[in-house]
């Protein structure tokens, strides 16, 4: 009985623990939502009480003026055009150079190894200037090639692929050439396939960081053509008239694939994380 | 014999194959502008004078050591790391405690402490320049303090409070990464330990301190290492936030590169600050590596 009343009572503590902190950690991210879905008078009105979280009479106004207003469409298809391909070549262009250094053996192969570790150091800040003035040597200020190109070549993705690569077994590498498969065939048709788990990481990985990306395509990107959702939300949040309700519907509907995303593909980023943290 | 040299051949064929496109992709946008970040910072160029590019030693050097406002966005970086550091770090392992236990439903409680982490940080910065706003009719948190009788707060209009509203945000925005780390930490703890501790009388705090604190070790070092690292590339906050004020309390680094580089155009200037921004990350990872190596 006492052991019985001891557990409920921890039972109580985790989850209502967990359940109150919980709120008011994501209390700012519920805020934006219920805001985005509030008449911007409502908004001010309900600023001082707890219905400030809660859209007590919600419509779709504030999206609509978003989509009106500017060209939301075209930046999301903008985003998702630019991080599809981004992880798409980042995946098939990695995993070889991986694969390579995992199970192939080719003078230099420690050497390349060491130097691709080496450079997962070296940070994107420091070297961006020069990235931009060769970028607009190229020609390709402005262009997907310019935005998209500089950022396909990934040392973190080698390396996850190559450790991964790295504990398939020789038999069936040496099985698939007797039956005559040359090297790409047994990549493409053998290996690939096995392989699923690590290229879902760097999928989610590399989707949910590109999408965020901020920084490059600020540079890269100087037209309304080709912006990002991401700057198109700076922009937008810098353009008269502001309207709260509008921004946050703006931010919302740059946060949610994400977030939908994320409860989907959980364990694989979870995983990600917790392989960079624990190999290094 | 002969077919284990052509074995050979083909296999050294296909490596080139494999590696080539990654090698050149590398080399061209990695390792190339590195080097050029450290050539141009010996230079005088300047954006809107391409073709005249002089040499001018370690004029830029000297310059900087003699420039205000580079001192004053070396320390603000300096501030922003040393205090985010540990309370992004506490804020994490807190959380991963809080769903240590490994029972029903711990996985929403994991996402929603993560949630911050998959939207950007421009998505988080706006939001947040509005959660800020001075005045208490239109911004929430002054809203909540001063219905709970504080005084309104400048938050991000006040150089004094400025780049602490940033620290906290980042915080609450980044600390979901390194608690998933600090969870995988607490998963390898055996839990034979607690148990042999609690029958030893040792209560919650005792076991804390005697077994989860030793057993992570390595994690905390790891973690306050890369959160380091990270939060010396502070530059996206004060970008949409602040533009580096109020009276430059919020200019970082990074920031500053940006600003000689792109909105002054001097060039050369401006990678003699990527220079130096380039050995701190550089040491910082190096000494990773020496802590990780060390376990």
């Amino acid at each position: 009985m006492g052991k019985k009343n001891k557990d409920l009572l921890y039972n109580v503590l985790f989850y209502g623990g967990n359940v109150i902190i919980a709120l008011i950690f994501v209390s700012p991210l519920l805020w934006m939502i219920a805001a985005s879905l509030k008449p911007e008078a409502q908004i001010f009105s309900d600023m001082s009480s707890l219905k400030t979280f809660w859209p007590t009479s919600a419509s779709l106004a504030n999206y609509i003026e978003v989509f009106t207003r500017v060209n939301m469409f075209k930046y999301i298809i903008n985003s998702l055009l630019y991080v599809f391909v981004i992880v798409v070549f980042d995946m098939i262009i990695n995993s070889l150079c991986g694969y390579a250094l995992a199970k192939f053996d080719f003078p230099g192969k420690e050497l390349l190894l060491t130097v691709i570790i080496s450079l997962m150091v070296l940070p994107m800040e420091a070297i961006m200037l020069p990235l931009y003035i060769e970028v607009a040597n190229l020609g390709w200020v402005n262009t997907w090639a310019g935005l998209i190109v500089p950022f396909v070549g990934k040392c973190f993705s080698v390396y996850m692929f190559r450790q991964f690569f790295i504990d398939i077994p020789n038999d069936l590498l040496e099985a698939a050439a007797i039956d005559g498969c040359g090297p790409v065939k047994t990549f493409f048709t053998i290996v690939m396939p096995i392989s699923g788990t690590v290229y879902a990481t760097i999928f989610i990985l590399d989707f949910v960081a590109h999408w965020n990306d901020f920084m490059w395509p600020m540079l890269a990107v100087t037209g309304e053509e080709m912006r990002t959702i991401q700057l198109a939300i700076q922009t937008f949040f810098g353009s008269k008239p502001i309207h709260y309700g509008a921004i946050m519907a703006s931010l919302t509907i740059s946060a949610i694939p994400m977030l939908i995303m994320f409860v989907f593909l959980q364990k694989y980023y979870v995983a990600g994380i917790a392989s960079t943290g624990i190999k290094g | 014999m002969k077919k284990a040299v052509v074995k050979k051949y083909h296999e050294k064929r296909a490596a080139l194959l494999f590696v080539l496109p990654a090698v050149i992709l590398l080399f061209a946008f990695l390792i190339l502008p590195a080097f050029s970040t450290i050539r141009y910072a010996f230079t005088d160029y300047n954006i809107l004078r391409p073709d005249d590019i002089t040499f001018c030693g370690i004029q830029n050097f000297v310059d900087l050591f003699q420039d205000k406002d580079f001192k004053k966005s070396l320390l603000n970086t300096i501030y922003f790391t040393i205090i985010v550091v540990p309370f992004q770090c506490a804020l994490a392992l807190a959380l991963a405690l809080l769903i240590s236990p490994r029972k029903k439903g711990v996985s929403i409680f994991r996402a929603a402490y993560f949630s911050p982490n998959v939207t950007s940080m421009v998505v988080v910065a706006i939001l947040w320049s509005v959660l800020y706003n001075p005045n208490p009719s239109t911004g929430l948190l002054n809203a909540f303090l001063t219905k709970l009788g504080f005084p309104a707060c400048g938050f991000l209009t006040d150089p004094k409070t400025a780049m602490n509203s940033i620290i906290f945000m980042s915080a609450w925005q980044a600390a979901g990464y390194q608690m998933m780390i600090f969870l995988a930490g607490l998963q390898g703890i055996p839990g034979d330990q607690y148990e042999a501790a609690s029958i030893d009388g040792a209560n919650k705090f005792q076991q804390f301190r005697y077994i989860t604190i030793p057993g992570l070790k390595n994690v905390i070092k790891y973690v306050v290492m890369i959160t380091m690292i990270q939060a010396m590339k502070l530059f996206t906050q004060p970008y949409v936030m602040t533009q580096g004020g109020p009276q430059n309390s919020t200019r970082t680094l990074v920031y500053y590169i940006y600003e000689q580089g792109f909105q002054s155009r001097n060039f050369g200037y401006a990678c003699s600050v990527a220079t130096v921004f380039f050995i701190i990350v550089i040491t910082m990872s190096l000494m990773l590596k020496r802590v990780i190596k060390a376990d």
